[in-house]
């Protein structure tokens, strides 16, 4: 079976939710619409205090290339447009809707029916990127870059092949699984339209063989489409990370940053993704909704959702048995890659997989002992990089040593920090490199 | 409801931690402990008691007293480690207040100096043995036959294979059966090779250890060795029984591979094993000492920290020749 | 006799080729080094302490011929041997001698634990860096101290201690070199490398938060809601401007008067080493603060 080579890790996996069925959430009083759901320019607000507006109104439009427009996934009357925190932890700006009923816009097909690509020929690859770019399309994974840059290839970069990436290597999340499952159709359509985008012939849909039911039946509703192929791969965090999954089913390794998948001819898409696509392309849907996995040990009924962008993620918990007593630490996101949040009043965005209540015990770590040095990190690490060192160097603020061993590289998958024995915040540190490195780096081209 | 916590991804661990590491060694070394036992009986208890009380003492009174830091740290294994491992690398019947010099030098010197845990350099139950090698030459070099289960200080002694060879008895030398088993003389752990392999297996299921470092280094002396037997079988041994005999065995699997003083990748690590083979057969064959073993490992010690300099693991997408370019 | 004379011959060749050696390498290897840099160098106090900011006399001594011949010597300041030595240094690289007010380090954040509550622990490596990656951090306030000592362990000269009842920084005036690490360490830049003033006299705005009023208002008791209360009472000297929300005294133009001080309705304006007012005073302040004072006072009319 097929994996990336390099490092990896292997945590419990927890998935809980792997056999609840997508639940449909309640509406919000208030959804709150931040206008950096994406990774770019934020959204730029065309609406006012006071606007009414509908299901799929569109809010904001994109601030630039790199960005994304913002849909209204309620209906109802602006409130206003106002700083609130969310779930980077800082207060950001956002367009506040209080929600009165659920009027669409007419143009949103709500039917189930599927359709798919041989009933619109008259979709090229230009239209496709178009409507997806309308749509506030974004990576689902989490990483939320907008979806139309990926898909329009700088020059000098030819696509060979898509690959959607159902890996979910995340513990505890289960949203693409369960979306897989039950919209296993609609998904194949989303990746048909994606390899029409970019003109490739050839897709690949990864999962990781902890989903056996996902994998059978993808593959058999892949037997009509001759040129997607279901990859099952072998358990190993951090295969959903973009440069391992390309490792894992093409073979090809991504070179150092800057260099992307698609210098290597890959392009990389969540399934979340891709459904999305389907929506937007086919059922003239922008991005208003999304599968989130709402889990954890001291859940009374852990689920998956699918719920409004904009929802409090505190209506979301109360939805699944309210939060526990014992709640230490509130992670959007899975344990590997989520960040931790400062309160339940932060609402859902594009990138949302999942919302993950620890209890206390979970929550604290372990206290440091010193290095032993015994290069377990090393072991671990997915891009062959130093994390013992790369640590220590940005403790101590010797940032062009950190630059020289690559610490750019750096995918802060966590597997360092998961596997020290020491129980250091390696990744902590290396993060700290990271990120003063990258501003060196922009300061340095910048006088260029 | 009481505070939240926030911190950085990931907010999970693998649940590994130093103690598991150090007892799983430690756990490793019982069959070795136990054949100590079955062929040195009484000697063997009290210097395996006493060093590692020793080493556990002395480390938990420079904690506490010179460092003034916490001192409940103590009972993490490294120390019990440390104080196993310089048992085994002792002779049955040395007295215990020379056993006690090389532990305070072993945790003193070799690892407490430096800052304790995960910061010294050279592995320090070596430095303890090293240290007493060096200055008590007549007790530490006087190995008793085993077989004596009730003596200790008065014990019969005999040579060990090792100083056959040196001596040029080849035709005395047991047969390899009995190495592998180890009723042969020598220091209390370095005896049964059978008992040291299967300890080693153990750390490599338990993914303590990685093969790299004990493999390059039997590898390395077997070739060596084997080439200088094919060259003159007159003088210098098989290399099955250049396997099997001294500290090879436990230096390669227990010593060599200590984390602290070993090298972080794993292509430092087979630089760092074969080299280690390399110093072992020079010693052996044309140093004073009859074993190398502990010198060859804390020479390589010493280069250490070079070896992590120049070896550094493949970047993920680095291509082959990606280096000369730059 | 023989042996005699072979060994002097000997080590004679010895010591000839040893010479030639040396003598070709001192050449090779020789460094050229401006012969101003150790003119200026004999001028300072020699003591090697670092206060200056460089590593030791030589290194200051480096950067000052630098600085000349980039034109200007201006925030060069040896701190042990003051205006005198360096109106020496200036003499001798022909410059003018800069007059250097002397300056201090400020911790620009009053939000102890009392007036600025934790909302939520922070659980990792304990740099301010660090927990700045997570957001707002442990208060709530995106602006003010993260209490992790960043600055602390940036300050070579001891010159700051973290309080922990207070969880926020003190400044040792009589230590503070006003070297500016602290302040490049804190990611958030509350410390503000000032004006001492006279006798060490001034008034600062201890606040950070850019945050509008009602925000600001909401997460610390003691932050700067930008009512612009204090601008008003300092019409006369403008030495107050309001900024984002923010308002900031202009050491310059301060002419003491504390009456911002008594205007502010937040207790944000601070003044730092005046005497103390009689019991009439009617200004509640944190104890801390209270204590800093008389404890700096001294120090500094020492100082001075």
């Amino acid at each position: 079976m097929k994996t990336f080579r390099k490092g990896g890790v292997h945590p419990a996996e927890n998935k809980l939710t792997a056999g609840s069925p997508i639940r449909q959430a309640a509406l919000p009083k208030q959804a709150v619409f931040s206008l950096f759901q994406h990774i770019g320019a934020p959204a730029v607000p065309v609406v006012k205090k006071g606007d009414v507006v509908k299901v799929g109104t569109l809010l904001a439009e994109a601030g630039g290339f790199v960005s994304a427009p913002v849909h209204s996934s309620v209906s109802g009357k602006v409130n206003k447009i106002d700083a609130v925190i969310d779930a980077s932890g800082t207060r950001r700006q956002a367009i506040i809707v209080d929600v009165e009923g659920d009027e669409w816009e007419p143009a949103i097909d709500r039917t189930d029916n599927l359709v798919t690509l041989d009933r619109h020929p008259e979709l090229d690859a230009k239209a496709i990127v178009e409507k997806i770019k309308n749509a506030g399309i974004v990576g689902m994974g989490g990483a939320t870059f907008p979806c139309h840059v990926k898909l329009s290839p700088p020059p000098g970069c030819k696509a060979e092949c898509v690959i959607i990436n159902a890996v979910e290597c995340e513990p505890y999340l289960t949203a693409d699984h369960r979306l897989l499952l039950e919209h296993p159709d609609e998904v194949l359509v989303g990746v048909s339209l994606i390899m029409k985008a970019v003109g490739v012939s050839h897709g690949y849909i990864g999962i990781e063989n902890n989903k056996p039911d996902a994998i059978a039946l993808m593959k058999e509703r892949a037997a009509t489409y001759k040129d997607i192929e279901v990859v099952p791969l072998k358990v190993k965090y951090p295969q959903g990370g973009e440069k391992q999954l390309v490792a894992a089913i093409t073979g090809r390794e991504v070179p150092a940053p800057p260099a992307i998948p698609i210098n290597v001819g890959a392009v990389v898409q969540n399934v979340g993704t891709a459904f999305a696509i389907y929506q937007a392309v086919m059922k003239n849907r922008p991005l208003i909704d999304r599968i989130i996995t709402v889990t954890g040990k001291s859940v009374s009924q852990p689920g998956n959702l699918q719920a409004r962008l904009g929802t409090p993620f505190s209506q979301l918990i109360d939805e699944c048995g309210g939060l526990p007593e014992d709640t230490g630490k509130i992670i959007g996101g899975g344990p590997m890659m989520g960040k931790a949040l400062l309160t339940l009043d932060v609402p859902m965005t594009k990138g949302s997989s999942g919302l993950l209540i620890m209890n206390k015990a979970e929550a604290k770590r372990t206290a440091p002992q010193p290095c032993i040095r015994c290069a377990k990190c090393v072991s671990a690490c997915p891009m062959g990089l130093e994390p013992y060192l790369l640590a220590t160097l940005s403790a101590h603020a010797q940032w062009e040593d950190v630059e020289r061993l690559d610490v750019t590289s750096c995918i802060e998958c966590g597997s360092c920090q998961f596997t020290c024995p020491s129980h250091r915040p390696l990744l902590d540190n290396v993060r700290l490199g990271k990120t003063t490195v990258m501003g060196i780096i922009r300061a340095r081209n910048q006088k260029k | 409801m009481s505070k939240l916590i926030i911190s950085l991804s990931p907010h999970v661990h693998g649940g590994d931690s130093v103690s598991r590491n150090m007892y799983g060694v430690c756990i490793a070394l019982v069959p070795a402990l136990l054949a100590s036992l079955w062929f040195f009986g009484l000697g063997a208890a009290i210097v395996l008691v006493t060093s590692v009380v020793a080493c556990v003492f002395f480390e938990w009174a420079i904690t506490k007293f010179l460092l003034k830091r916490d001192a409940s740290t103590v009972l993490d294994g490294s120390a019990i480690l440390t104080g196993l491992l310089l048992g085994f690398n002792l002779p049955s019947n040395l007295p215990v207040w020379i056993i006690i010099i090389g532990a305070l030098v072993a945790i003193g010197i070799g690892k407490m100096t430096f800052g304790g845990l995960g910061q010294n350099p050279f592995n320090p139950a070596l430095v303890g043995r090293v240290f007493l090698l060096i200055s008590f030459p007549v007790q530490m070099t006087s190995w008793p036959v085993p077989g004596n289960l009730t003596s200790y200080l008065d014990a019969t002694t005999a040579a060990t294979p090792l100083s056959l060879v040196a001596q040029g008895r080849l035709d005395e030398l047991p047969s390899a059966t009995s190495l592998l088993l180890g009723s042969t003389g020598g220091s209390l752990g370095e005896v049964s090779a059978i008992c040291l392999l299967i300890g080693c297996a153990f750390l490599l299921w338990r993914r303590i250890i990685t093969w790299h470092i004990p493999v390059s280094i039997l590898a390395t002396v077997f070739v060596l060795s084997g080439l200088l037997y094919l060259a003159n079988p007159l003088t210098y041994v098989n290399p099955v029984t250049a396997l099997l005999t001294g500290g090879l065995m436990l230096g390669a699997c227990f010593m060599a591979t200590d984390y602290v003083t070993s090298p972080m990748t794993h292509g430092g690590q087979v630089i760092y094993g074969i080299c280690i083979g390399l110093l072992t057969v020079v010693i052996r064959c044309w140093g004073a000492y009859p074993e190398g073993m502990s010198f060859a490992i804390l020479i390589m010690n010493a280069f250490t920290p070079l070896i992590n300099t120049y070896c550094k693991p493949k970047r993920f997408g680095e291509k082959p020749g990606k280096e000369a370019k730059k | 006799m023989n042996v005699i004379l072979i060994a002097v011959i000997v080590l004679a060749v010895i010591g000839l080729v040893a010479a030639a050696v040396l003598f070709l390498v001192s050449k090779k290897f020789a460094v050229h080094e401006d012969p101003r840099i150790g003119q200026v160098a004999s001028y300072l106090p020699q003591a090697n302490c670092g206060g200056c900011g460089y590593p030791g006399c030589s290194g200051f001594a480096t950067a000052c011929v630098k600085a000349a011949d980039a034109g200007s010597l201006e925030g060069y300041l040896c701190p042990v041997g003051g205006q005198d030595v360096m109106g020496k240094v200036a003499e001798a690289l022909g410059m003018a001698p800069v007059a250097t007010a002397p300056r201090v380090a400020v911790v620009r954040c009053n939000g102890t634990c009392e007036n600025r509550p934790r909302q939520v622990e922070f659980d990792g490596q304990q740099s301010c860096r660090v927990q700045q990656m997570t957001g707002m951090g442990e208060t709530g306030c995106p602006w003010g101290c993260l209490g992790c000592g960043d600055c602390v362990r940036a300050c070579q000269f001891g010159a700051l201690k973290m309080n922990t009842e207070t969880g926020l920084p003190e400044v040792d005036e009589t230590l503070c070199t006003a070297c500016g690490a602290c302040s490049k360490a804190c990611p958030r830049g509350i410390i503000e490398i000032r004006l001492a003033g006279p006798k060490g006299r001034r008034m600062v705005v201890l606040c950070n938060n850019k945050d509008k009023g009602a925000v600001a208002n909401k997460v610390c008791k003691v932050s700067c809601i930008g009512c612009g209360k204090c601008v008003k009472v300092c019409d006369k000297f403008e030495a107050i401007t309001l900024n984002a929300n923010l308002a900031y005294i202009d050491a310059e133009k301060c002419k003491m008067c504390r009456k911002c001080e008594d205007e502010c309705p937040r207790h944000v304006i601070h003044a730092f080493n005046f005497p103390p007012r009689g019991a009439a005073s009617q200004n509640p302040k944190p104890a801390v603060t209270v204590k800093k004072e008389e404890a700096t006072v001294e120090k500094v009319s020492r100082k001075e």
